[in-house]
């Protein structure tokens, strides 16, 4: 108990350190932040290639920055870390056995762990992220957004309650059931623990962006403070503490998501059509999409519409390549269902019933609160308008934040500056919740899978457990805080996408195949899982994701000849003349500075189209593991096949939630 | 841990569990497919059918807004009606299937 309070004492202090450091930074002079991270996973406006347009001419109105006011911010950052510490000291007091470490000792409830689910899954990109996607390219955001619910018909039908009867702590526990168990695990702990850590920095680079952008806090204290939170949260509460996180976090998302999406309703009378025919008919609207890439090629076709305020309602202002789209959608609607730390929240719950009644719940939350992130985009759109969203961040990650601050600002400054303190915190916390849930799932690989079945054969008492998955937690934390650190000047965004796309032809696969095919088994399990891994990550590292210095080259020089071009036509005005050059000198100075580079692989430019490895490496997991399958029939795996169907059926002879 | 151990193939033989996973395997592969189609139709539809996504429907409203956001109703609802089928069929005859054993 004394160790935890010289924990909490650590992060306070570390929060006020913060505090006190804060005038120091100054994230204004920053171009364009890379964006928190999914939403952007496609995102032309992150990959360094594209340089940061100067804001389309904004309104002399709008703001430019956008700084939350710390009077009020930092109270409620304490507040909601106070809350989330007291939950810490009442788990880790209930936090005895293994099984109280991983599950929580299987005694959350239907209710809770949707909530928790809800609350793992949402990420401040799905917050920030679409609905500053939607505010800047309209129905794209939208319809980006739909996979992330749908992708839960997968888990609830094939996956959660099966996992939940046929499982204990770990994806490795579903899967060496009929198989031999050594192999099988240290590959699930493998691919767990590299999709965590692919997610997981995504995140925590996310985090400290957006805390520098906010309220100003140097990236590397962002980092570091977030971290200690994180590791504190899972190495003394445990799940109990994690699902608590993750179940406030949903709340306070929900809560802020609610209370803005009232307001922008208030604004157009609570009706839809109104509501519509305000984006179609704003002028800010109108002149965005006039500007942008895809409307003015569609203008010099001759194809573009006149009713270009209609157009943001249309599709195809911003997800340009349809495979790509399909390949995304596959990596979400497959991978989730095959996330360790999604699966990690099924065993927390007694019985199958339960589980299924908690994918339902969280079903419902995720659903409302995509909703509810259009009314968030659209309404950020009309009334911050894309201009000024894209002057404050090129991604438009901001655009929910200045929304808050805007329409909290008409009722009185003071609301404003509450609402965006709000939301900030409420980022915040959605951080901590993600971070602490990926924390927990490739711990629990390592400590449970790797060393209590794989070196101690699973010889180890209940204390021992409990300190190996507390000390493992501890060095994965510690580990997240250093890559967070390291990646700061990484373009991170793709990564998301990439846990995704191994979840999805890595885990997904034989997670399947385990539960619902009776010839499964070893050999199946292991080439599933290397070859989906191997294939999404190879297929990233040769992608367009990747910088390949010689593209980049050739678009600067495009870029500086267009503006020559501009220039001998006479296009340029005077007083622009002077900026003009500036440009042109440094796209040039860009060219030669890349011309001849190679990708990280020594590509001069990308083997694979897509984004998205998905549309490949899935059919290539799956293929994997029946032909290994096959190549390698196990007698055993067969005859348990009876034992491990009935029992995930039924739920006889489940590891009961308290281990005696 | 004390574990009941179970006759398993004698279970998995039993004509209880054999209705109970023809029922399951049939309901749960095929409103999986059905939802996978149902949602693959939007980015397809979007990329090689954008006129039709363009028709107004509702004042400004089109097809496409109503149809991104039908998804989002038709997971709500194979989800209710999952957890009703489940709730009413499946674990009744695991209930049965169990309560015979014992």
């Amino acid at each position: 108990m004394k160790r935890l309070l010289i924990a909490l004492g650590c992060v306070l202090s570390l929060s006020f350190a913060a505090y006190a450091a804060e005038p120091a930074a100054a994230p204004d002079t920053k171009p364009a932040v890379a964006a928190p991270a999914p939403a952007t996973a496609t995102a032309p406006a992150v990959t360094p290639a594209v340089p940061p347009v100067a804001a389309a001419p904004a309104k002399a109105a709008t703001p430019t920055t956008l700084k939350a006011n710390p009077k009020v911010t930092i109270p409620i950052f304490l507040i909601i870390i106070g809350a989330t510490m007291c939950v810490v000291v009442w788990s880790a007091k209930k936090t005895k056995s293994a099984s109280d470490f991983y599950t929580a000792g299987g005694g959350i409830t239907g209710t809770q762990n949707g909530w928790a689910i809800a609350g793992d899954y949402m990420s401040a990109a799905s917050f920030l992220g679409i609905s500053g996607m939607i505010s800047l390219y309209g129905y794209d955001g939208f319809m980006y957004s739909v996979g992330w619910l749908v992708a839960y018909i997968t888990v609830l039908l094939i996956v959660a309650e099966p996992c939940r009867n046929a499982g204990k702590y770990t994806l490795g526990d579903i899967l060496s059931f009929r198989t031999d168990p050594k192999p099988v695990r240290a590959v699930a702990a493998i691919s767990t623990v590299a999709v965590s850590t692919f997610y997981l920095t995504a995140q925590m680079v996310g985090a400290g962006k957006l805390m520098q952008l906010l309220i100003g806090i140097p990236y590397k204290t962002a980092i570091i403070g977030v971290g200690i939170l994180m590791v504190g949260y899972v190495v003394f509460g445990g799940m109990t503490a994690t699902t608590w996180v993750q179940i406030i976090k949903a709340g306070l998302l929900m809560t802020g998501t609610f209370v803005l999406s009232i307001l922008v309703a208030i604004k157009s009378g609570f009706s839809p059509l109104q509501f519509f025919n305000d984006i179609a008919t704003n002028q800010n609207i109108i002149d965005h999409v006039k500007l942008l890439p895809i409307y003015l090629k569609e203008s010099a076709a001759g194809t573009a519409t006149a009713d270009a305020g209609q157009r943001f309602l249309e599709p195809g202002l911003f997800l340009t390549n349809p495979l790509d789209q399909i390949s995304l959608g596959m990596a979400l609607v497959l991978g989730t269902a095959g996330m360790p730390h999604i699966l990690m929240r099924f065993f927390t719950v007694p019985t199958a019933q339960a589980a299924r009644k908690s994918v339902i719940v969280a079903m419902f939350i995720i659903g409302f609160f995509y909703i509810l992130t259009t009314l968030l985009g659209f309404g950020a759109a009309i009334n911050v308008t894309p201009q000024a969203i894209k002057s404050v961040d090129a991604g438009g990650n901001m655009a929910a934040m200045m929304l808050a601050k805007q329409l909290g600002g008409e009722f009185s400054p003071f609301l404003g500056d509450l609402l965006l303190a709000f939301l900030c915190a409420v980022a915040f916390a959605t951080i901590l919740a993600v971070v602490s849930g990926l924390v927990l799932a490739a711990s629990a690989a390592i400590a449970h899978d790797i060393y209590v079945n794989v070196i101690k054969n699973g010889h180890a008492d209940q204390h021992e457990q409990v300190m190996a998955a507390r000390i493992t937690s501890f060095c994965v934390g510690a580990v997240g805080i250093a890559i967070g650190i390291a990646a700061e000047k990484q373009n991170v965004a793709h990564l998301v996408a990439l846990a995704f796309a191994v979840a999805s032809s890595g885990n997904l696969p034989v997670v399947v195949m385990s539960l619902f095919w009776k010839k499964f088994n070893t050999a199946g399990v292991v080439a599933g899982l290397v070859v989906g891994t191997v294939a999404s990550i190879g297929l990233v590292m040769i992608s367009p994701n990747m910088t390949y210095p010689e593209v980049v080259a050739n678009n600067a020089k495009a870029a500086y000849t267009k503006l020559e071009g501009d220039i001998a036509a006479g296009k340029v005005k005077p007083e622009a003349m002077e900026k003009t050059m500036n440009t042109i000198e440094a796209k040039k100075a860009e060219e030669i500075k890349n011309r001849g580079g190679k990708s990280m692989l020594g590509l001069s430019k990308p083997l694979f189209g897509l984004k998205n490895p998905g549309i490949l490496s899935i059919p290539l997991g799956f293929i994997a593991a029946i032909l290994a399958t096959l190549a390698f029939p196990s007698k055993k795996a067969e005859e348990m096949w009876d034992e491990v169907y009935v029992r995930q059926n039924t739920g006889l002879g489940m590891a009961k939630a308290v281990d005696h | 841990m004390a574990e009941k151990t179970y006759d398993w193939s004698a279970i998995a033989k039993s004509p209880k569990f054999i209705e109970l996973h023809h029922k399951k395997t049939a309901f749960l592969f095929g409103w999986w497919i059905f939802s996978l189609v149902y949602y693959f139709l939007l980015p397809i539809g979007a990329a090689y059918a954008p006129g039709l996504f363009k028709i107004q429907i509702l004042g400004r409203v089109n097809f496409g807004y109503i149809f991104a956001l039908s998804q989002f109703f038709v997971s709500w609802g194979l989800a209710m009606y999952y957890a009703h089928v489940a709730n009413k069929d499946f674990d009744r005859l695991t209930r049965e299937l169990v309560s015979e054993l014992h």
